[in-house]
C-alpha cells in the first residue's frame, strides 16, 4: 500500500496513468463511433514507428513543440503562464524568413544569423510582456492573447506583400537554401551522396525521404541546457525563487521586475528558437497565409503541461505530441476514423494530468488508510 | 485556456461523432450522377469499366482548410467517393493541419502504393512538384494549378477550371436582375485564379448591359484572405451601402461574410464553388460552381483506364460540365435564367470566349 | 462526565485528521450553560480545529456532539446557528461602508407584509441588545469609521443578533489594546450573567485567568486536562500546555547601549491607497539597545518597515544606517548596509517554501561567492553553509537540509530565518512579529537570540502587537499610534497602563526617556 502510494506521487506515474486514460476514453470513442479501437491504434503506432522515415518526421514534429514546451515550461517555473508562445513562434518565423529571403550569405553565416534573430524576435515578443507585466503589473495572459493576434495578423500582412509573396501560391518565396539546417542538404543529392547511401537503405530513406535536420538535437540541448540554467545557476535560482514566492524574493533584495523581464525574454527566445527550426528545417521553408493559428505554440502549453513543467520531461511529452500529430493522419487514412480521434486523445491526457492532483490526493488516502490499518 | 480548448474539443468531437452515426449513409450525394463526358482531352475515352478498377487506388491530401471545408476539399473528396461508388476503387485522403504537412502527407500516400495521388489547391504545387521527383513510377494530380514543366516532372498532371465561364454566366444575370445599375465583386487574394472569376464576371455583366442598352458598373475589392468573414461582411456592407445590390464573390470563407451582409441589407449575394444558396436562400440569387469532384474523379478515371494523365493540363469549363449553374435558382426570373442557358451553349460552342485576365478582358472589350 | 442537560454543549471522542497528521485524537470537552470557558493551546494544538468542527465548518472523522444534553449533528454553520451556536473569527467579515446597525441585520433583514425592508424595528431589537449586554456601539457609525475593537463588538452583536446562546470567540484579544482587552471581557461576563455560554479560544494566560470558569488545555490534538483558573497559577497553565516547565520571565542584563547606528528622521509613509500611514516618525537606535516598538496593527507598523526596507517609498524624511541615508533605494541596497529583517509574515516574506531548507538559507546570498563561481551554484558550498545553521541555530528535524521549508513547524521556519538573517552579521536587525504563532519553547528561543545579538553590540529594532513581548525583551520601548510615537520609555519607566492607554491613542503623560 505504502509503495503503491509512493509510485503513485511521483510525477512520472501521473503522466502514464494520464496517457493511459487518454488512450481509454479514446478507445470508448473510437468504438462508439463505429470503429475498431484496436486497428486505430495500430494504425496509429505504424504510423510513428512502422518505417525509419517515420520515426525522423515524428522527430522532425516534435523538435519546434519541444521547443515552444520549453519557453512556456521555463516561464512557468517563474509563475508566468506564457500562453503567447503562439505569437512569439510567429514573429520568429517571420523574421527568419524575411531575412532568409533578403540575405544572401553562406551557410556559415546566414544560419546562425538567422538562428539570433529568430530568437531576437521571440524574445522581444516575449520581453514586451513581462516588461508590461514588471512596469505596470499588467496580467501576461491578457497581453499575450493580444500579442498572438497581432503576430497573426502581422503573418498574413507580410505574406502577401507583393515583395515576398510568391505569386499564384497561398505563401512567401522559400528561405534561400544556404540557411536550411537540414543534415548535408547537398552531398545527400550528389552523386557520391547518392552512391553511398545506397548502400545503407534505411538512412538513405530518412535521408532522402525526410527533411532530417538540426532541429532535434538543438531541441535536446536547449532541454538540456535550460534544465542547468534553471536548477544549477544563480539566475536560474533567482527565477525560481521569483516563480515560488514573489514576496520573499522582493524580500531577500531580488528584484522581481527584472527577473519576469528576463524570465519572458528568455522564454520568447525558446519559442523564436522553434520557428526557427520550422522554417529552416523543414519544407516549404516559408510562411503562409494563416486561416488559424497553427498551434505550435498552444501545442507548448500542452508539452509542459505533460511534463509537468520539467525540461527534461518536454522532451519526452514533446515526441509523444509529435508522433499523435504524425502518427494521427495514418489513423484517419487507414481506419477513416477523423483525426479529431487523436485531439480527443490528446485532450483527455491534458486533462488527466490537471487531475494529477487528484491522483496524489489519491495517494494520500492510500498511506492514511495504510496507516489507520497499522494502528 | 489551452485546457479549455482540448475539452471543448472533446465534447465537440462526441458530439460530432453521435450525429455522423446518427446517418450512417456515406455521403457524397451531391456528385451521384453518372459523369456523361470526359476531360476535353480525354473525351473520347470509354467510361468506367476498365480491367484493374479492383485494385486502383487513388488519395488526395487537402490543403489547410480541411475536408469539411464546404468547398473544393469537400467536393473533390466526394468526387473520389464518387469513383469508388462506382468502380470500386480504393480511395482515401489524409487533412494537412500546416503547410508542413503537405510533404509528410504526400510522402505518407506514396508509401502507400496509390497508383494516383491528388494535391487539392494551387498551395500545394512545390509540394507535388518534390513528391513526384520523388516517385517517378507514381502519378500525381494537383487541382487549380496547371502543370509547369520548370517545377513539375512529367507524371504530374495540372487540373484548372475555366472558371470565368460560369462568372461570366452570373455577371450576365447580375446585369440583367440589378435595378440600381451598379454591382460588385469581392475578391479574395490576388491571383490569376482569382482573375477568372473577376473578369469573367465583368465580362458578363458587361454583355447584359450591352443587351439591355445602359451602363452598369462594377465595383471590384479584394479581401487579401480566403478565411476572414468579417472583412467579406464589411466590404460587402460597404458595397451595398453604395449603392450596389449585387454582390459576387470569390474568396472562400470570406464570402460567408459577403453572403450574411446581403440578408442584412436584404440585397442579394451570388455564390460561388457550390450552390450557396442554402447559407441565405432569400438573398442568394445563384452561385458560380466551380465541381473540382467532378474533375477530381473524370482524371481519376482516365488514370484507371491506364492512361498516363502527367506532363498536361487539364482544362475544365462548361462543356464538360465541370463548371456551371445550379439546375434551381428560385429568386432568379425564369427568362433571365432561360437567357443564361442559351449563352451558355454559345460558351460551349465557342461563340462566345470570356475573358479570363486583364489582358483578354481588355480584347474582350474592344 | 454525563450527558446532562446542563451543559450547553458536551463533546466526545472527536477525532480528525488531515493527510497524515491526527489534528484531534478523542477529544472530549463539557461547557457548562452561562459559564465563559476557556480552551488553551499552543498554535496548532487543535483548539480551532475543535471549534471548527463544533460550528460545522469541518466534519469529525470520529465522535459525538451534544447541545443540552441531545445528540446533534452538525454539517455547516447553518446548522450551527439553528442550534444556537456562534463563532467570531479573527477575521471580520463585515461590510466596510455599511453602519453598525447594517451589518448586524445583514442576512437577516426584517421586512414588514410588504416585503420592504423594516429599519426601524431591526434597529430597536439591535439596540435592545446592545443595552441589555452593555456594549458600547455607535449603531449608526459606518464600519470603515470605527475601530478594531468596535468591529470584534459588532461580530459579537451578529452572532446575538441571530438568537446564538453558545458564542465561541477565536484568539479575540489578539488585535486589542490592553483597554479592549478588559471591555471585551466586561462583555463577556455581562454575556454569561444574562444566560450566554462563552467558548474562548486563546493562548494568552492572563486572560484566563482574568476571565474564565473553566480551562480545558490541548496539547498536540489531545486531551489533556480541564481546570478551575481561577485555582490554578499561570506557570502550571502553562506548563500543562507545553507539557514541561517553562519560564516566563525573559532573562537578561540591563543594557548597555553604544553609538547610535540608526536613525529615522521625520519619516512619512503613506500607505497602499495612499493615506498617510507614517506621519513625521524620527527615531534612534543604539549599538546594543533592543528598541521594541508597541502598538495595535494596523498603526503603521507595517509601512514603517516597507519604508526602511525599501519595499515602499518614503514621501518625506530620512533614513540613516551608519550615517549613510538608505532611504528609497532597493532591498538590495538595504541588505548590503547590513540591516536583516526578521519579516512578521514568514510564509510570505521570510520563506520560499517550496525551496528546500538549503535554498532558503542562501536566498540572500546566491550570488555571491563561494555560493555561485561565474553564475554556478556551487552545490557543495550550500549544503556546507547549510549544514553549519542547521546544527548551530537547532533547526528540526536536523536532516531537514534537502526537504522543502514547507515542511517545517512554524517554530522550525522561524529558527530557519533568524538563522539566515544573524548570520548575515548585521549591524541592525529588525524583528517584526518574531514570536508570532509560536509556542512557548519557540518564543523563549527567539527572545534569548535578541538579546544575545544585542549583547554581541548589534542593534535590535523589535516591532510586536504583543504589548507583554515589547515590555519583557526591550531596553526602550515606544509606543506607535496612527504613524507617529506617541511615546519613548526606558523598560524600567514603562508601565502597562500608559502605555496601553498610548496605544490607544490617549494623551501622552510621560516624559521621553
Amino acid at each position: 500500500m505504502r509503495l503503491t502510494a509512493k509510485i503513485l506521487k511521483k510525477p512520472i506515474t501521473s503522466a502514464l496513468i494520464a496517457i493511459v486514460c487518454g488512450f481509454l476514453v479514446a478507445a470508448v470513442v473510437l468504438a462508439a463511433a463505429g470503429y475498431n479501437p484496436w486497428q486505430a491504434f495500430g494504425a496509429l503506432f505504424s504510423g510513428m514507428f512502422a518505417r525509419p522515415k517515420y520515426v525522423s518526421n515524428v522527430l522532425i514534429k516534435a523538435a519546434p513543440i519541444i521547443l515552444t514546451g520549453l519557453s512556456v515550461a521555463f516561464a512557468y517555473k517563474t509563475s508566468l503562464f506564457n500562453i503567447g508562445a503562439e505569437g512569439q513562434y510567429i514573429v520568429s518565423a517571420i523574421v527568419v524568413t524575411l531575412l532568409g529571403i533578403r540575405l544572401n550569405l553562406p551557410a556559415p553565416l546566414l544560419i546562425p544569423v538567422l538562428l539570433a534573430a529568430g530568437m531576437l524576435a521571440g524574445g522581444i515578443w516575449g520581453g514586451l510582456v513581462g516588461l508590461l507585466k514588471a512596469k505596470y503589473g499588467i496580467h501576461e495572459v491578457i497581453t499575450s492573447i493580444m500579442l498572438n493576434w497581432i503576430a497573426f495578423y502581422l503573418s498574413n500582412y507580410i505574406v502577401n506583400l507583393p515583395a515576398f509573396h510568391q505569386p499564384d501560391s497561398t505563401g512567401t518565396y522559400p528561405i534561400r537554401e544556404s540557411g536550411y539546417i537540414m543534415l548535408l542538404p547537398n552531398w545527400k543529392r550528389s552523386p557520391q551522396g547518392m552512391a553511398a547511401l545506397s548502400r545503407i537503405p534505411w538512412l538513405r530513406e530518412v535521408m532522402m525521404r525526410t527533411d532530417v535536420n538540426f532541429g532535434i538535437l538543438i531541441a535536446v540541448f536547449m532541454a538540456v541546457l535550460v534544465g542547468f540554467v534553471l536548477y544549477r545557476t544563480a539566475k536560474g535560482f533567482e527565477l525560481r525563487a521569483v516563480g515560488f514566492n514573489r514576496d520573499a524574493a522582493q524580500f531577500a533584495g531580488i528584484d522581481v521586475g527584472r527577473s519576469l523581464l528576463g524570465s519572458m525574454l528568455i522564454s520568447g527566445a525558446l519559442s523564436g528558437l522553434a520557428g526557427c527550426v520550422a522554417i529552416m528545417g523543414a519544407a516549404p521553408h516559408n510562411i503562409s497565409t494563416l486561416a488559424a493559428f497553427e498551434n505550435n505554440g498552444f501545442n507548448g502549453l500542452s508539452v509542459a503541461f505533460i511534463a509537468g513543467g520539467s525540461p527534461v520531461g518536454c522532451i519526452f511529452a514533446g515526441l509523444l505530441f509529435g508522433g499523435f500529430l504524425y502518427g494521427g493522419q495514418t489513423v484517419q487514412a487507414d481506419v477513416g476514423a477523423p483525426s479529431e480521434i487523436i485531439n480527443i486523445m490528446m485532450g483527455t491526457i491534458v486533462f488527466f494530468m490537471a487531475l494529477s492532483k487528484l491522483i496524489s490526493t489519491l495517494a494520500d488516502r492510500l498511506a492514511k488508510g495504510s496507516a489507520l490499518h497499522a494502528e | 485556456m489551452k485546457k479549455m480548448k482540448k475539452f471543448l474539443a472533446v465534447v465537440l468531437t462526441l458530439g460530432l461523432l453521435a450525429s455522423a452515426a446518427a446517418c450512417s449513409s456515406p455521403s457524397g450525394e451531391s456528385s451521384a450522377a453518372p459523369s456523361s463526358g470526359g476531360a476535353s482531352q480525354a473525351s473520347s475515352a470509354p467510361s468506367s469499366g476498365g480491367q484493374k478498377t479492383a485494385d486502383f487506388k487513388a488519395a488526395m491530401v487537402t490543403d489547410t482548410g480541411g475536408v469539411n471545408d464546404q468547398s473544393f476539399n469537400q467536393s473533390s473528396w466526394e468526387g473520389l467517393q464518387s469513383l469508388q461508388k462506382e468502380t470500386g476503387a480504393k480511395v482515401r485522403y489524409l487533412e494537412s493541419k500546416q503547410a508542413s504537412d503537405y510533404a509528410t502527407n504526400l510522402d505518407k500516400l506514396a508509401d502507400d502504393e496509390n497508383n494516383l495521388i491528388w494535391g487539392i489547391g494551387y498551395a500545394m504545387a512545390g509540394a507535388i512538384g518534390n513528391a513526384a521527383k520523388q516517385n517517378p513510377d507514381l502519378q500525381y494530380a494537383i487541382v487549380d494549378n496547371g502543370y509547369d514543366p520548370k517545377t513539375m516532372p512529367s507524371n504530374v498532371a495540372g487540373v484548372m477550371f475555366r472558371a470565368q465561364e460560369p462568372s461570366f454566366l452570373v455577371g450576365y444575370i447580375a446585369g440583367r436582375v440589378t435595378k440600381t445599375n451598379k454591382v460588385g465583386f469581392v475578391g479574395g487574394q490576388t491571383s490569376a485564379i482569382i482573375d477568372q472569376f473577376q473578369y469573367g464576371y465583368q465580362a458578363g455583366v458587361d454583355w447584359a448591359a450591352k443587351e439591355l442598352n445602359k451602363k452598369i458598373s462594377v465595383s471590384v475589392q479584394y479581401a487579401e484572405s480566403f478565411s476572414d468573414s468579417a472583412k467579406g461582411k464589411a466590404i460587402a456592407s460597404k458595397m451595398f451601402s453604395d449603392g450596389c445590390d449585387i454582390v459576387f464573390h470569390a474568396a472562400g470563407g470570406v464570402g460567408v461574410g459577403v453572403i450574411q451582409a446581403a440578408k442584412e441589407a436584404n440585397k442579394y449575394a451570388i455564390g460561388v464553388d457550390r450552390d450557396q444558396a442554402y447559407l441565405a436562400p432569400k438573398n442568394v440569387l445563384t452561385s458560380a460552381m466551380k465541381l473540382a469532384g467532378r474533375a477530381v474523379e473524370m482524371v481519376s478515371k482516365d488514370a484507371m483506364d491506364g492512361k498516363k494523365v502527367g506532363g498536361k493540363t487539364y482544362e475544365f469549363g462548361l462543356k464538360e460540365k465541370a463548371v456551371g449553374l445550379p439546375e434551381n435558382n428560385p429568386n432568379l426570373p425564369k427568362e433571365v435564367y432561360d437567357d443564361a442557358i442559351k449563352l451558355q451553349q454559345k460558351i460551349i460552342d465557342n461563340e462566345i470566349v470570356p475573358p479570363y485576365n486583364k489582358d483578354t478582358y481588355g480584347k474582350f472589350k474592344a | 462526565m454525563q450527558i446532562s442537560e446542563k451543559y450547553a454543549v458536551q463533546m466526545r471522542g472527536i477525532v480528525k485528521t488531515f493527510g497524515s497528521l491526527r489534528a484531534l485524537d478523542h477529544v472530549d470537552l463539557d461547557v457548562r450553560k452561562g459559564t465563559i470557558h476557556a480552551l488553551l493551546g499552543e498554535n496548532g494544538a487543535g483548539k480551532s480545529t475543535l471549534m471548527n468542527i463544533l460550528y460545522g465548518l469541518y466534519q469529525a472523522d470520529g465522535g459525538e456532539i451534544y447541545r443540552n444534553g441531545k445528540r446533534v449533528r452538525i454539517k455547516g454553520p447553518n446548522d450551527a446557528i439553528r442550534l444556537g451556536i456562534g463563532m467570531v473569527h479573527q477575521h471580520f467579515m463585515l461590510v466596510e461602508n455599511f453602519t453598525v446597525a447594517e451589518n448586524v441585520i445583514l442576512g437577516r433583514e426584517v421586512t414588514n407584509s410588504l416585503g420592504v425592508l423594516d429599519m426601524k424595528r431591526a434597529r430597536e431589537d439591535v439596540r435592545r441588545i446592545v443595552e441589555k449586554y452593555g456594549f458600547q456601539v455607535d449603531l449608526d457609525a459606518k464600519i470603515e469609521d470605527i475601530s478594531v475593537g468596535m468591529q470584534q463588538r459588532v461580530e459579537i452583536l451578529k452572532a446575538l443578533y441571530r438568537g446564538v446562546d453558545v458564542l465561541i470567540l477565536d484568539e479575540p484579544t489578539a488585535v486589542l489594546t490592553p483597554q479592549e482587552t478588559n471591555d471585551l471581557i466586561g462583555i463577556m461576563r455581562n454575556l454569561a450573567a444574562g444566560g450566554k455560554t462563552i467558548i474562548l479560544i486563546t493562548h494568552k494566560l492572563k486572560e484566563i485567568k482574568q476571565s474564565s470558569d473553566a480551562c480545558t488545555i490541548i496539547r498536540r490534538g489531545k486531551l489533556i486536562d480541564t481546570v478551575n483558573p481561577q485555582t490554578v497559577d499561570e506557570e502550571t497553565l502553562a506548563a500543562k500546555m507545553v507539557g514541561h516547565p517553562v519560564r516566563l520571565v525573559v532573562e537578561k542584563t540591563p543594557a548597555q547601549p553604544k553609538d547610535a547606528v540608526f536613525e529615522i528622521d521625520r519619516l512619512s509613509v503613506r500607505d497602499k491607497r495612499g493615506l498617510p500611514a507614517v506621519k513625521d516618525l524620527s527615531l534612534k537606535i543604539h549599538r546594543g539597545e533592543i528598541f521594541g516598538i508597541a502598538g495595535v496593527d494596523g498603526n503603521g507598523q507595517n509601512e514603517l518597515v516597507e519604508a526602511i526596507t525599501c519595499l515602499t517609498r518614503a514621501e518625506s524624511g530620512t533614513i540613516k544606517i551608519n550615517g549613510e541615508e538608505i532611504q528609497n533605494t532597493t532591498p538590495q541596497n538595504v541588505i548590503r548596509h547590513k540591516i536583516s529583517t526578521i519579516p512578521s509574515d514568514r510564509q510570505r516574506h521570510g520563506l520560499v517554501l517550496d525551496f528546500s531548507c538549503e535554498q532558503n538559507t542562501i536566498l540572500e546570498k546566491y550570488r555571491s561567492s563561494p555560493f555561485s563561481r561565474r553564475g554556478v551554484l556551487q552545490n557543495g558550498k550550500i549544503a556546507a553553509y547549510a549544514e553549519k545553521l542547521i546544527r548551530d541555530y537547532d533547526v528540526r528535524p536536523s536532516t531537514c537540509a534537502l526537504q522543502p521549508a514547507r515542511g517545517l513547524s512554524g517554530g522550525n521556519q522561524q529558527k530557519l530565518i533568524i538563522a539566515r538573517e544573524i548570520s548575515n552579521e548585521p549591524d541592525l536587525l529588525i524583528a517584526v512579529q518574531p514570536t508570532r504563532g509560536l509556542d512557548v519553547g519557540a518564543i523563549e528561543y527567539v527572545h534569548k537570540m535578541l538579546v544575545h545579538e544585542r549583547d554581541a553590540g548589534k542593534a535590535v529594532l523589535l516591532i510586536s502587537l504583543e504589548l507583554d513581548e515589547v515590555l519583557s525583551v526591550s531596553d526602550t520601548v515606544a509606543v506607535l499610534y496612527g504613524g507617529s510615537i506617541l511615546g519613548t520609555f526606558r523598560q524600567d519607566q514603562a508601565d502597562e497602563k500608559t502605555i496601553g492607554l498610548l496605544m490607544a491613542g490617549g494623551k501622552q503623560h510621560a516624559v521621553n526617556g
